[in-house]
């Protein structure tokens, strides 16, 4: 989960990294009155996307007036096609010089890295296209973590200035523990600036966080979730406990196994290609158990999607038996009822696949559509979302 | 011959007690994998019985420790149906143990969790395959993991993959082939075993005389192993990569399944492979054919 900058900085807080909160609001109204308090201050649109600057997302604001004024043109605007509904109103801080201070997951290497650079901080890829030596990457070992010694080992690579060094170690440790104790996969500071009086400070923020640790042990990391923020048709399938992602497209598409769904989106594309250049309208795995509520659950999110036009079952049966994955389907119809009103594509094989064939025969269901291969039921359920 | 696994492997089971460990270890049994026991520390000293691929009674003998089991038994490989908010000290207690080769089956584990066992396990003398894997097959000797052995038998095609189903999928386009040994490697960010190390194991295998290689998008890992097996690599290999249609950002499925800005794409790595010499396939019923085509050939 990707978290605002308003959510990032209260994490910072939390664990003792040098932040200004501020005040986040939904109406202008409410902007008015938070820079009442704070004075000379900064309006900045929240959404999970960069470039919020640049967009119109980020402006000075004087006067109370001036701030009513700059929240009324933020809020409901949009930045990378994402809504903005709320902004951030803090205190008008100028950088006397910005640094990029970041701690991440490395995949390729199997530990951490840290991404610095006093050399820049908004502007930390254009530093690492025209002076890449300025961006300093350290490695970390997940096993030893970082400790004093090792923040001022990075502090000293990165070459904090001296005014600010000793803050520039303690901050490198309290960002490393936001890092792990909130199970972060990426902890960002952009800028990290150096204030007038030589004061260290997290200016903005952005934090990834690892779903699986936040599900096993991070019950608090719930209020991070923002449901207006969300697809509603994710929204839902996520109530249900489905692993949904919405797409852009007409063919519904429900399959066992993250790679076979992955991989059955991409066929469906291909096939599109033939019939009207139709695309995948999800990603939807049901997983192993493929039972009939399961796949009700499935199909009631997905013909709720009023973009969709057919539907691709495409199932393989390893552990989970065709017969099974079949009464799931027809179960499924049954619950349904009048609520199915779109065809289904259905292509089942593996384990006693003959059985779950003539199961689904006997149902005999007006909607659905048997087809013996990947290729062959993309191709069909491409060509009824295009009639 | 085989890679990691032969019908001589002993598989201990960490979780036989729970109910994923209790099934797959009587599908495992089933499918004539040598199950010598299994580690539940609050069931130490009790029995489970199961079925063998002859319908005999097995009583299997439940162990406070890994320790202890690997003492009793000779096992040399263990199997992880722990709950992923065990898996770590379950993890770490089979390394300190020694156990040369850990299958962690847990989906859903904490990515720091797996870093610190990864972390951990250097230098050390195991091999971990996983999490969040269906782990891997020598047909018709052993199984250590979830794949059904029902697929396929034995044959000269080598099989990695980040995808269970996707395994599977292949396994039965080239059933009539068979398989030296299908590995799932996972498809967590981090995990213990990469395409790189089966496919250096697959080169050296005898038996095995074509490698798919089965990728997906998240991560350099497969152009990684496109570059490994340029320099590596004599035997010919098959590619398929999913994931071409997931749009930026979003996870599917896999928790390391993404693409991060420009950074771990399908077609990078499809091109990637393509330039390393690798055939890769458009779907999996593509990719079967090429390597059906240089099977017949061979």
């Amino acid at each position: 989960m990707d978290l605002m900058e308003y959510q990032a900085k209260k994490l910072f807080a939390k664990h003792g990294v040098a932040v200004t909160e501020g005040v986040v609001v939904e109406t202008a109204e409410e902007a008015r009155k938070a820079a009442e308090e704070i004075g000379f201050c900064v309006v900045k649109a929240q959404v999970k996307a960069g470039g919020r600057g640049k967009a119109g997302g980020v402006k000075l604001a004087k006067t109370a007036d001036e701030a009513f004024e700059h929240a009324s043109n933020i809020l409901g605007m949009e930045i990378k096609g994402l809504k903005v509904n709320r902004v951030l109103i803090t205190p008008a801080t100028p950088p006397v010089e910005e640094y990029y201070f970041s701690f991440l997951l490395d995949r390729s290497n199997r530990q951490y890295l840290c991404i610095a650079s006093v050399e820049g901080g908004v502007e930390i890829e254009e530093v690492a296209k025209t002076n890449p030596d300025a961006v300093k990457k350290i490695g970390i070992d997940p096993g030893k973590g970082v400790d004093e010694a090792k923040a001022r080992e990075i502090a000293t690579e990165c070459g904090f200035p001296e005014p600010v060094f000793e803050q520039a170690v303690s901050m490198i440790q309290s960002l490393y523990t936001v890092f792990t104790e909130e199970d972060a996969t990426l902890v960002e500071v952009n800028p990290l600036a150096r204030l007038e009086g030589d004061k260290l400070e997290a200016l903005d923020g952005k934090v990834s966080l690892d779903d699986n640790a936040s599900e096993v042990r991070h019950e608090d990391h719930e209020q991070f979730v923002i449901r207006d923020e969300e697809d509603p048709l994710e929204a839902k399938a996520k109530d249900k406990g489905l692993n949904y992602v919405k797409l852009d497209g007409q063919v519904g598409i429900i399959g066992n196994g993250a790679g076979l769904v992955m991989s059955t989106l991409d066929v469906v594309a291909y096939a599109g290609e033939a019939h009207g250049g139709v695309k995948p309208a999800n990603f939807l795995d049901i997983g192993g158990g493929a039972n009939a509520q399961v796949m009700a659950d499935g199909l009631d999110v997905i013909l709720n999607d009023e973009q969709v036009k057919s539907v691709f079952v495409n199932v393989f049966g390893g552990i989970t038996a065709c017969d099974e994955v079949a009464k799931g389907i027809v179960g499924a119809l049954d619950i349904l009822g009048n609520e199915a009103t779109k065809p289904l594509v259905v292509r089942l094989d593996g384990n006693n696949v003959e059985l779950g064939r003539q199961i689904l025969s006997e149902a005999n269901h007006p909607l659905v559509t048997i087809v013996d291969t990947m290729d062959g039921g993309a191709d069909k359920a491409a060509e009824l979302a295009n009639a | 011959m085989s890679i990691y696994l032969n019908k001589d492997s002993k598989i201990i089971v960490q979780g036989i007690t729970g109910g994923m460990g209790a099934k797959h270890t009587a599908l495992m049994l089933d499918s004539g994998a040598q199950i010598v026991g299994g580690v539940n520390a609050r069931k130490a000293g009790t029995t489970v019985t199961h079925k063998d691929a002859n319908g005999a009674d097995v009583e299997l003998p439940v162990f406070g420790t890994v320790a202890e089991a690997m003492k009793e038994t000779g096992a040399n490989v263990s199997v992880l149906f722990v709950p992923p908010a065990f898996t770590k000290d379950a993890a770490i207690e089979a390394i300190d143990a020694e156990m040369p080769l850990i299958v962690v089956i847990t989906e859903g584990v904490p990515v720091q969790d797996t870093a610190e066992v990864w972390s951990y396990l250097q230098g050390k003398a195991t091999r971990m395959i996983g999490p969040n894997c269906p782990g891997i097959i020598t047909p018709g000797e052993s199984l250590a993991g979830i794949t059904p052995h029902t697929i396929t038998g034995k044959g000269p095609v080598g099989l990695v993959s980040k995808s269970g189903t996707l395994t599977y999928q292949m396994m039965y386009e080239l059933k009539d082939f068979g398989f030296s040994t299908a590995i799932g490697i996972g498809g967590d960010p981090i995990i213990g075993t990469t395409h790189i190390d089966a496919l250096e194991a697959f080169e050296k295998d005898d038996e095995t005389k074509l490698i798919v290689m089965i990728g997906e998008i998240g991560g350099d890992a497969e152009e990684r192993a496109a570059a490994y097996i340029k320099e590596n690599i004599s035997k010919p290999v098959v590619g398929y990569v999913a994931g071409f249609t997931a749009p930026e950002g979003k996870t599917m499925g896999h928790a390391g399944a993404i693409v991060s800005g420009s950074a771990g794409t399908a077609q990078a790595k499809k091109e990637a492979l393509e330039a390393a010499g690798v055939k890769v396939g458009k779907t999996p019923s593509e990719t079967a054919a090429l390597a059906r085509e240089i099977l017949q050939s061979l």
